[in-house]
């Protein structure tokens, strides 16, 4: 397993996006970049809410795509991380018809893709949250 | 700084040209516009052009003559006509010279435009995971819009059906045949909410404007169309992008917001004030919310306008009269002076089928582009 870009999330049992804060305006962007000294990397919260969705309906073009050749339609989705940014990645295990503005996420990390070396890359999305629980 | 006319406009007919390059395309439009103008290439003292996909504007001369004039390649993404225009308009309104030209052509592969990461400042793993897709953004913007403002399909549907209705009686437009609102409402989903109808498709064409000052404009007797205002603004804080991996909680605004407000203001105009607009539409949703950004319509409206067919060709305010990109395709680089070009032909009463009824005088064009960029002029009769 190896994960699709370095320093871009935590793993374990509640994995964690990274961000990046700047230095001097405060600012959180998502990822950090990478090699930017005025950015220090910040774990983002773990759950957040659907800011807005679609689906994809079509294959991207690869390059620079990676994912199946056998496509299968995916969710995306920009996710409000509260207090922290939105931000934007695919989401898993959500029937289409179900995704709604608002509904509440958690980050995981999913298999992506398995690469030349026939490792599995591993990279993040949403899910929706199951428990009864809104606590960590 | 002395005033600006629009005396000559050409054309390449939008969509797919096999056997002609974009340049070529290019070239085509230039001469129509010499001609409109009266005018010869060896006339043209100077002219900005450019395209995406499609090379340099000044190779331009290996096609029209080796006058030595000096020619401005302008590379400005969906802004890259727009641009041009202002370059030439500004070289012009500060006197320096009479009469120049403004290009814009291009020719695109079929399908998605295919970006790279690295060309955005992006890492590679965001392509990779696959959303290096411009029309994700464009239906999550909307998506979003709709869910705020109470926008319903129906409504995108009746974009498209305009668009399609328009362009029957445009001879440059691509898709000129009508499409009803069930077909388009029904058609293959490309992005939810948004159907095949509803985006605009990468294409070809050339446009190119012939602009002079008072002076000259006399002596062609080609007074007719003034530019009372052009501006191209980048995007402020807070606003929401093209392949952007993250935004701001705090919303900011939007770059057509700020190059709207500038070009009312340099033309003394207001919304109400245009007879005729232009507005970006590279999918069904963007004409709707450029309706609301260019200040012609409250955000959540636009259900009532399309619903009264208030932007129709003889509603209130036409809105892409030509079919927009919906029907016209996108190539990059000519777009933008696609929209001027209509403008054009709408002052001066020569839209025939598409002509917008009661003697328009003034005309509103609006371009917008990754990654944050938006264009408009105003035109006055």
């Amino acid at each position: 397993m190896i994960a699709i870009a370095e320093g871009l999330f935590t793993e374990g049992a509640q994995p964690r996006l990274i961000g990046g804060r700047h230095g001097e305006t405060g600012r959180l962007v998502f990822p950090c970049p990478a090699g930017d000294p005025r950015y220090t990397p910040e774990p983002l919260p773990p759950r957040g809410t659907v800011w807005s969705w679609t689906i994809q309906r079509f294959r991207p073009k690869s390059p620079p795509y990676t994912g199946p050749e056998a496509f299968q339609p995916f969710a995306i989705a920009y996710v409000e991380l509260p207090g922290a940014v939105i931000v934007e990645g695919p989401m898993v295990n959500i029937a289409f018809d179900a995704i709604e503005i608002g509904m509440e996420v958690e980050t995981v990390i999913v298999p992506h893709a398995t690469d030349a070396q026939g490792r599995t890359v591993t990279s993040y999305a949403f899910t929706p949250v199951t428990g009864s629980s809104g606590h960590d | 700084m002395t005033d600006v006319y629009i005396v000559g406009v050409g054309i390449h007919p939008f969509g797919r040209t096999d056997g002609l390059s974009g340049l070529q395309q290019g070239a085509y439009a230039v001469r129509q516009a010499l001609s409109d103008a009266g005018l010869d290439w060896n006339d043209m003292q100077f002219g900005f052009g450019g395209s995406d996909a499609s090379g340099n504007a000044d190779a331009i001369v290996n096609e029209l003559g080796l006058t030595g004039l000096p020619i401005i390649n302008v590379k400005n993404g969906c802004a890259t006509g727009g641009s041009a225009m202002i370059g030439t308009w500004q070289g012009i309104a500060s006197g320096q010279y009479d009469v120049g030209v403004a290009l814009g052509f291009d020719k695109h592969p079929r399908g998605a435009f295919n970006a790279m990461p690295a060309e955005y400042s992006l890492p590679d793993w965001y392509g990779e995971v696959g959303m290096m897709v411009t029309t994700q953004f464009f239906a999550m913007k909307l998506q979003r819009y709709m869910a705020a403002h109470g926008i319903s399909s129906t409504t995108l549907g009746r974009v498209a059906e305009k668009a399609f209705q328009n362009a029957v009686h445009a001879d440059h437009a691509w898709r000129r045949a009508p499409v009803d609102i069930d077909t388009i409402l029904n058609s293959q989903m490309i992005n939810d909410p948004l159907t095949k109808y509803m985006f605009c498709s990468p294409g070809e064409g050339g446009v190119a404007l012939i602009l002079a000052n008072e002076k000259k404009a006399r002596e062609l007797g080609r007074t007719a169309v003034r530019i009372k205002a052009a501006a191209v603004r980048t995007r402020p804080p807070g606003s929401f992008e093209v392949f952007a991996p993250c935004i701001d909680i705090a919303r900011g605004g939007a770059p057509t917001l700020l190059a709207s407000k500038a070009a009312f203001e340099m033309a003394g105009l207001g919304p109400s004030d245009i007879d005729v607009a232009q507005l970006q539409d590279t999918e069904s949703g963007a004409e709707i919310m450029h309706m609301a950004e260019n200040g012609f319509c409250a955000d959540g409206e636009q259900e009532k306008w399309l619903a009264e067919g208030w932007t129709r060709i003889g509603g209130k305010l036409p809105v892409n009269t030509d079919g927009g990109c919906l029907a016209c395709g996108e190539p990059i680089g000519a777009s933008g002076l696609r929209q001027v070009y209509e403008n054009v032909i709408q002052l001066r009463g020569l839209g025939g089928g598409r002509q917008v009824p009661g003697d328009p005088k003034t005309a509103y064009s609006h371009v917008y582009g990754a990654p944050g960029i938006s264009g408009v002029t105003i035109l006055q009769r």
